[in-house]
Parts: structure tokens; sequence; C-alpha cells
């Protein structure tokens, strides 16, 4: 039992490790495939992306055995000053980081740069493990929710700051989280509310949408007033008026930040998801070609190195956010369907797992980092293959980056550490 | 268990959305996709060269030459010696700058027309000096040529393709050249042959990165056919030559076959005008619709006015044909014809022949007036409604090839006219007889015919009751011509006996009548001359011009080589003109020379111009103008 222990494998989920093995490899094949050029012959080399990605794989190796090397209580003891230290990395941004397209998100280390955000989620989400997983902690009470919504949001903002919108948007998936651990359901029904109304809004116009929804309203009010009689009216009708009230603002002023707070960018992105605008040569560049990438692959591909779109170098940024599109084009359909069933795997795998876990901690570690994952597949896949708008976070494992692949190469560890620790003693 | 449910139902949702998706993208839509229809994919033509065209003899009517364009790549060019430049291209520096700026709207950094088909001489010179200007460069292109200044009206021309044809055509690309009249237009699919296509792969740079599938969708060009035309080069120029300084058209056909020989239109151009640089400046003055010449216009074939007297054959025929007449029926001619008892109601006759019985035969060679109104009054009340024998009389005529398009190959034609009873029944709410449309017995009237429609009518009268609908192609590559259209045989509705008597008036004509002066010694030729008459509106005024000459004839009268229709606007009376011009044809035709027994034939009609004739259209302001300005 002892010699056991001492083995820094014992108990490790393999069927994760090999999800993972698959998905890291099968990205850097994508990678390769879209920054190869004629004339690189060298694979390990800091000259090109794909030299570089295989040795940010290589070195996840060291920095596995060394996340596998701590003991399950280390990660929960210590998960609040790993916390602090990302806030502080964060921090740090705005006074030693590196501007890259107009975002300070980088620390630079000659060759290499570091993007803390991408680490940061890690250890959120054991700072939100270690607050709910506190026997003292009750969700019920508001000072108890604001103390998560404080962890969560604080890197979060940290990140908007940068400005990095899209990676920031990923905290919302600690929703789920919260969720899982008796947050009502309201705060994510409202949220999805929000985002209807607020693409409703773009849509149709801010008039349109307000006297439907005001007239909506009132036809319901009237219904209930007429079948709940006067009472219900006399208990009500502060409710009412607030229902009004804040749907009046809330639609009023997603008009007016969508038109004055709001970049061209950003409403140009939204415009095009939406199909208001067209421009496949300017703005909307990057989604048509990416679609239009995708649909060429056919049911099975044209094949490893034989995408013309993909070698022609036609998709921006393939080997980061839009790799997607090249397991589209050179794997087709069954690649692209296999590549989404085996992120559906590990997630389903980390639910399931988390689920068996007699300890809270592990739990909500594991269910924010298939939430962090599930966010992150939904926003960029959706985004590649022209569901959803222009949001540039990267595919975990897939998109080039160190630090993307790093930093998920610790989420998904840690909660293998923790996973491996549950069959034995806490 | 119960509280994961959500995120498990959320990621099979968001799974099973993005697989539909990537159905939709790369099933539904990728079944569609075309892999050569890609931005990565660049499709270079590999143009065929255009076919060669000849007569029928062999001579070159159409050939190919290189021409030299001046090309260039805005993103390339330093700055240069604007001045020196123009200089040597021979242009103005304003120009330059307008040439320059369109290849920079066009694309800056690919290769555009900037000087369009320079002379050869200038070539030579510009490429030693033109290495200087980066950016500039020659490239070769093949235009047309056509060694024969003549028949430009057959041989047509090419232009590049229109927009919207362009746009709409699944072969034709922007900048490509088409067909756009004569032989070119009509036979564009042989001419063309068809382009080869290269793929290749390219980056978003617009750099070939290397052969596209290696070549598994590229074609091989196909060279255009070369075609062999009907026409006979030395007659279209002979004809052409004699219709110098008038107006008109002559169409020759070979009765046997319908093979054009002639197809003469006069004014005409030099089909090279419409080649290189000038010619868009050309195109211009040839397509210029104040140009009363209207050299673009085929006469031949176009030109649609009442036949006159060769009509008079036609009524003949039916008459023989309905058996309202026979070889030995007779008319009075009383100076002419009354159909009606009121004043004016009387259609005058100058055959000479008066108040004494006249046959069929002296009624066709002394062309009178009386006789054949009396034959088409029995014609049309053969039946008790007159609308009932105004059709069957149409049927007739129509059954040589008239009032309707012909059916020939070229892209240019006029049905003309022939009038049926219900077009007489609607203007007179059916109330006519013969009498209301007597003119049509004589060619004047509603009836309507164009020269190669008359020209085919001659040819079934010398094939004696058929005739094949006329051609100008004779051979694809050198295999004759397999369209049924022109190789079977059209048979009219008048029984060949009928014809010889025709024919024998015919061959008086030219014996004793309105052609004895233009006789050829060993040709026995048949023919009729006639005349129409013609107003003009001009500054507000209707002017009555001299009439229009038109003669039809074929020879020899045994075993016919050669039918023609001569029309000359404003030529006056047949026997001035068209019978001189129509017996030299036939001469040329038949002997292949003019003998020096005829040469002052030649010399005459050379010499004879109707421009002061002409010039009576010309509206009087303008000429006020043009003398003001001498």
């Amino acid at each position: 039992m002892r010699q056991e222990r001492n083995n820094i494998f014992v108990g490790v989920d393999w069927l994760l490790v090999i999800l993972f093995v698959v998905l890291v490899g099968f990205g850097w094949l994508n990678i390769y495939s879209a920054s190869k050029s004629e004339e690189d012959l060298e694979i390990l080399s800091f000259s090109t992306k794909y030299g570089k990605q295989l040795i940010f794989i290589c070195l996840t190796i060291p920095l596995i055995v060394l996340i596998l090397f701590f003991n399950s209580k280390f990660y929960e003891k210590f998960s609040s000053i790993l916390y602090i230290i990302s806030l502080l990395s964060l921090v740090g941004l705005f006074l030693f980081g590196k501007t890259i397209n107009g975002a300070t998100s980088w620390y630079n280390f000659g060759v290499l740069g570091l993007q803390p955000s991408e680490f940061v989620k890690a250890f959120t989400a054991l700072a939100v493990a270690k607050l709910l997983s506190d026997r003292q902690y009750n969700f019920k009470l508001v000072k108890n929710q604001v103390k998560a919504f404080f962890i969560i949001f604080l890197p979060a903002f940290l990140i908007i700051l940068q400005p990095d919108a899209g990676s920031a948007l990923i905290y919302l998936s600690f929703f789920f989280v919260l969720h899982r651990e008796g947050l009502t359901l309201y705060y994510i029904i409202i949220g999805l509310a929000i985002v209807v109304l607020f693409l409703l809004t773009i849509l149709f116009g801010t008039t349109i949408v307000l006297s439907t929804l005001l007239g909506l309203i009132t036809v319901f009010t009237a219904y209930i007033v007429y079948k709940g009689g006067k009472r219900f009216l006399r208990f009500n009708w502060y409710k009412i008026i607030g229902v009004y009230l804040i749907v009046t603002v809330f639609v009023l002023g997603t008009g007016f930040s969508y038109n004055n707070v709001f970049k061209q960018h950003h409403r140009d992105r939204f415009e095009i998801l939406l199909g208001l605008k067209q421009d496949n040569q300017g703005i909307g560049y990057n989604s048509y070609q990416s679609e239009l990438t995708i649909s060429s692959g056919g049911i099975s591909g044209k094949g490893f190195l034989k995408g013309d779109l993909t070698q022609g170098d036609f998709v921006p940024e393939q080997h980061t956010d839009y790799i997607f599109s090249v397991i589209g084009e050179e794997w087709g359909f069954l690649g692209g369907s296999l590549v989404i069933i085996l992120f559906m795997l590990m997630m389903y795998r980390i639910i399931y797992l988390s689920e068996t876990h007699t300890n809270k901690f592990g739990r909500i570690y594991g269910y924010s980092l298939a939430s962090i994952l599930f966010f992150h597949v939904i926003v960029n896949v959706g985004m590649v293959i022209g569901l959803l708008p222009t949001v540039g976070i990267p595919l975990p494992f897939f998109s080039y980056g160190g630090s993307s692949l790093w930093g998920f190469t610790i989420l998904l560890f840690i909660f293998i550490r923790l996973d491996a620790h549950k069959k034995y003693d806490w | 268990m119960q509280k994961s449910l959500l995120l498990y139902t959320l990621i099979t949702l968001v799974g099973l959305v993005f697989i539909g998706r990537l159905f939709q993208l790369q099933i539904v839509r990728g079944e569609s996709y075309d892999p050569i229809h890609n931005s990565a994919v660049e499709k270079k033509f590999d143009y065929p060269e255009r076919g060669y065209v000849y007569d029928r003899n062999g001579k070159l009517l159409i050939a190919n030459q290189l021409s030299y364009d001046v090309m260039v790549q805005p993103n390339k060019v330093t700055p240069l010696d604007t001045l020196e430049f123009c200089k040597l291209l021979k242009i103005t520096k304003e120009d330059f700058y307008k040439r320059f700026n369109r290849s920079v709207k066009f694309a800056s950094y690919k290769p555009s027309v900037f000087l369009k088909q320079l002379a050869k001489e200038d070539f030579a010179f510009l490429q030693e000096k033109l290495h200087k200007y980066k950016g500039f460069f020659i490239q070769k292109r093949i235009i047309r040529d056509y060694p024969f200044k003549s028949a430009a009206n057959v041989v047509g021309y090419i232009s590049e393709v229109n927009n919207q044809l362009a746009k709409s055509s699944t072969y034709y690309e922007q900048g490509e050249l088409i067909g756009k009249a004569g032989i070119e237009k009509q036979y564009e699919l042989f001419l063309r042959g068809t382009k080869g296509k290269k793929y290749f792969r390219k980056n978003k740079l617009n750099n070939i990165v290397g052969s596209f599938k290696n070549g598994a969708y590229d074609t091989l060009p196909e060279n255009g056919k070369d075609l062999t035309l009907t026409l006979d080069l030395d007659l279209q120029q002979f004809g052409e030559k004699l219709m110098q300084n008038k107006r008109g058209g002559i169409v020759a056909i070979e009765p046997a076959t319908g093979e054009i020989l002639a197809l003469v239109t006069a004014p005409s151009y030099d089909p090279n005008m419409m080649v290189g640089r000038k010619r868009s400046s050309n195109s211009v003055v040839l397509m210029d619709p104040d140009n009363l010449e209207k050299p673009t216009y085929d006469r031949g074939l176009k030109a649609s006015y009442p036949p006159g007297s060769p009509f008079k054959m036609m009524n003949a025929l039916i008459g023989l044909q309905e058996g309202v007449i026979d070889v030995n029926t007779t008319f009075k001619c009383f100076h002419g014809y009354r159909y009606g008892s009121r004043k004016g109601e009387f259609m005058g006759c100058h055959c000479n022949i008066y108040n004494r019985p006249i046959s069929l035969k002296t009624a066709i060679a002394k062309s009178c007036n009386s006789y054949f109104s009396n034959t088409y009054k029995r014609i049309v009340e053969k039946d008790n409604k007159p609308s009932k024998g105004l059709d069957s009389w149409a049927n007739h005529v129509k059954s040589f090839g008239l009032g309707n398009y012909l059916g020939y190959d070229l892209p240019q034609g006029s049905p003309g006219f022939i009038p049926i009873g219900k077009y007489y029944d609607d203007a007179y709410r059916y109330s006519w007889n013969a009498s209301t449309n007597i003119s049509n017995a004589i060619g004047q009237g509603e009836v309507q015919t164009t020269p190669i429609q008359l020209a085919n009518f001659t040819a079934a009268i010398a094939n004696k009751g058929y005739f094949y609908t006329p051609h100008i192609l004779k051979k694809v590559n050198g295999k004759p011509i397999d369209n049924p259209n022109f190789t079977e045989k059209k048979v009219t509705s008048i029984k060949q006996e009928h014809f010889d008597p025709v024919i024998e008036a015919m061959h008086e004509v030219f014996k004793t009548g309105t052609g004895s002066g233009v006789k050829v010694k060993g040709i026995d030729i048949c023919g009729k001359t006639g005349t129409s008459e013609n107003y003009a509106v001009v500054d507000g005024k209707r002017i009555k011009l001299e009439d229009h000459s038109i003669l039809v004839a074929f020879a020899p009268k045994d075993n016919p080589k050669i039918a023609i229709a001569i029309f000359v606007e404003n030529g006056g009376y047949g026997s001035r003109i068209a019978a001189p011009i129509t017996s030299l044809m036939i001469e040329k035709y038949l002997n292949g020379k003019i003998s020096e027994a005829t040469k002052y034939r030649e010399t005459n009609m050379l010499n004879i111009s109707l421009k002061s004739e002409y010039d009576k259209l010309i509206p009087k302001k303008e000429e006020e103008i043009a003398s003001g300005t001498k």
C-alpha cells in the first residue's frame, strides 16, 4: 500500500490521459498542417510554429509529473495562495506586460511568451472549490453568493481590463458549478434571457422588441388578473411594475450600449453572424473563409496536408483559434465529428468521475474543469463553424500556444491527481 | 446525479448541434461544393487558335495574326520618366495617367492591358526600350486578319464579350473574344474551338504554389475548326467592285445546291477596320445610325422591298397551277387595267401591245401589268370567298421561301411579307376583293421580299420547282456539311411542267425584252427586270426618288449554274444598271473572266455613281453646315 502511494501514477484515470494524448497529438498534426511551409524541414525547432508546439507538448511531460507528484491535500491547502499568486500575475501585466494586438495579456521571455489568463482559470477553479467545499458554507446566504461571485469575477475583471473580453467570458462557465452546488437556476435562466433579449434587440431594433415585450407582459398580466382576480394585483403590483421597468431599462440599455459602448468591430461580429451584414472580403473574411474551408472537406476530408485552403493559408489564425477548420477540411465530417465526440467523452468522464467523489473539493473542481472545457469548446468551435460570433479563445489542447496548452494540462491533471486520490483515503 | 443532469444534457445538446452543423456544411453544402471554384485554386486558360476560313476555291478569307499589347502591373512600377515613356508609346501624358489609373483601379497586383495592339513596327522598337520601365511588359495576342479587304458582311468580326454574357455564360470570361457578326458569329462554336484549362494551387498572396491535384482537372485546348465557305471570292470581289458608288445588294446562288456564291452589299467596309487599335473608333463610324450609307447593314439579306415585276412570274406559276390560266390563255391590255369604276381605279401599263390578245410568254417578256392583274383576279376569286383564294395564293408563294426567314446560316435577315386572307379581312372588315389589292399582281402593294429571297425564288424557277435553303458554309475541317436543313430538297407547290413556259418567257426577256441590251455570247440568260417605287421624307417633305431597280436571272438556261438577284437603290430602270451588272456577274462566274467584247460594260458600271441621287436624302440643314465650313 505504502509503495503504491509513492508511485505518482497510482489511481490515475487512464481514459482521461488517453483522451488528453489523443487530443494533443491530433492537435499537433493539424498545427503542423496549418503552419508548415515548403522550406521548413526541422521539426523540433523554435523557428517554426509546429516545432515550437512540439516543444511545448514535450514540456507538458515534466509539468504532468510535477502536478502528479504533489499530494491532493496540497492543492486544497494551497488553493488560496495559488489563487492570489495568479491574481498577482494578472495585475503584474499592467506593469511588465507586453501589448500584442491591443491587449496587454503577455509576459515576454525572449522566445517564449506567457499568457497568465490561461493559467488563472485553473487556480480560480481551485479557489472556488475551496470556498464552496467549506462545511460552513451555505449557498442560501446572499453573503456567500457574493463571496463566490467575487472570487470568480475578480480575475475576469482583471482580464477585461487587458482588454481580452473573450478570455474573461469563460468565467461565466462557473455558473454551472454554482448551480451544481445549489445556486438557483434563475441565474442561468436570467443569463440566457439576457443573451436572447440582447440578440433580439440587435436583430429587430429597440422599438419593435420593446413594444412587443411590453405588449406580451401586459397580455400576460391581464390574463392572470382575469384568472386570479384583483387580489393578485393588490399583492403583486410592485412586481409587475418592476418587470416593466427592468425590461424597458434593459432593452433601451442594450440598444444604447450596443451603439455607443460597443466598438465597431464588436458590432461587425454580431451583425455578420446574424446575417445583418455581409462582407466576405473585409470584416467577414475570417468567418466566410472558415466556413468555406470546412465545407470543402466533405465527408471524409481531403487528407492530411492536402487541404488546398489550409495549405494556401486562406484562413487567418488557422493554427490558433481557427484550428478546427483544418480538421474540417483535411479530415472532413468524420474527423470533425470525432473531435467533438472526443471532447464530449472527456467532459462526460470528468463529470462522471466528479460525481463519484465523496469529497466536495474534488467534485467542485471537476465540475469547474468540465464547465470551462465546455465553454471553450462551445465558443471556439461555434465561432469556427459559423454559429457564434467571433471571440478569440483557443480550442483546448488543439490550438497553438504554450500557455493555453499548459493551462489546460494543469487544469486537467490537477483533477486527475485529485481523482486518483479519492480512491484512497483523504 | 440529478444535479449533474443539466450539464450532461447541455453537453449532449451542443455536441449534436455542432455535429448537425458540420453535416449541413460538409455534406449538404459540401456535395455541391466544387473543388475547382475555390479561392485556393487559380484557373488559367490555354487559348486555342481560332479556325481559319476559306472561300469555295481555297482562298484564305480569315486568318490570324500576332498582336502585341503593352501590359502593366502597377505595384511593380517604379518612378519613370513619363515624358519619354509617352513619346515612346505615342500617347499624351493625360492619356498615360488615365490608363495607369484604370489599371490601378482594376488591381494593382495583377497585370492588365495598358495599351492595346501595337503596330508591328512600334513593337520592335519598343521591345528594346521597354525593359527600362519596371512593371511594363509586352504580351503577345492572336487577333484576326482578313487578307482580302472584302465580304465584310459575310465574315463579320469578333470583339470582347459583353459583361452580361460574361456573367451568365459558363464558357466565356470577361475580356475574351466572341464572334459578333457574320460567319464569326454564326459559326462561333466551330471557329473558337474549346479553351484548355489548367488549375494551379495558390496561396492567399495569389502566388502560385504548384499544380492542382497534379493536373487531374486540367483539360487540353481544342483548336477551332477551319471552315470552307460556299462563297466565290473572285465573284464576290467583282460584284463589290461593280457596286461601287451605288447602294444595294447582289445575291448569287448555285441552284443545284443552294450554295451562296456571292453576297454583295454596297457600300461595305474593310473588315480589318474591326481589328486592332482603331477598332472602337471605326465601329462608332460604321454603326452610326445617322450614317445613311449603313455599311454594316446587309442589303442582300435585309433590304425588304416590294419585288416588282419579277413577282409576275410567281403569279403566272400560281395561275397555271391553280388552272385559272393555261399557256394559251390571252388577255387584252387597254393601256392598262381598270379594276374599279371610279376615276383613278386604273393601273397603267407600258407593254406597248394594246387592244389585242397577249399570251403568257409575251406578257412576261413585255411585263404586261394587265395580264397579271387579270390572272391575279382569277386566282383570288377562284373561290367564292376572296380570303380563301388569297390564302391558297399565299401558300403557293410561301412554298418558295418568301414571307418568312429563309433559314440560311447568317445572323442577319428579314422575313419580308406575304399577306394572307386574314390580313385583308382585318383591314377591310371582310369587304374586299381582288381589286382591293390588285398591286400584288405586279409585285407592288403589300408584298415585300429581300434580295436573297428573290435569288432563292429564281433558283427554284431554274430548278423547275425545288430549292435548297441558301447557305454559306460548305465544309467544316474539309468535311462537307450534313445539316439536313441545307442538304434536303425543298419542293414548291407548283408542278414542274408549269415552269417551262415561264422559263421560256424569262429567256425571251434577255433575247428581245428589257435584258436584250446585255447579252453575253454563248450564254443563255433567263431573267426579269423590275422596279420598285420609293419615296422618302427629307426635311419634313415627302419626295419621290428614282425607282429602286431589281433584277432576277439565272444562267445558263439548261442546267443552270447560277441564280442571281440584284437590287440597286434608286437605280432606275432595270436595264440601266441592274441588267449590265447581272450580265457581268454571270459572265464572270461562268467564263471566269470578262471578254474584250463586254469589257466596256464593266468600265461603264465602274463609272456610274448614284451619289447625286443619294445626296437628296441628306437633310438640307446638314448640307448648309457642311458648306459653311468649307
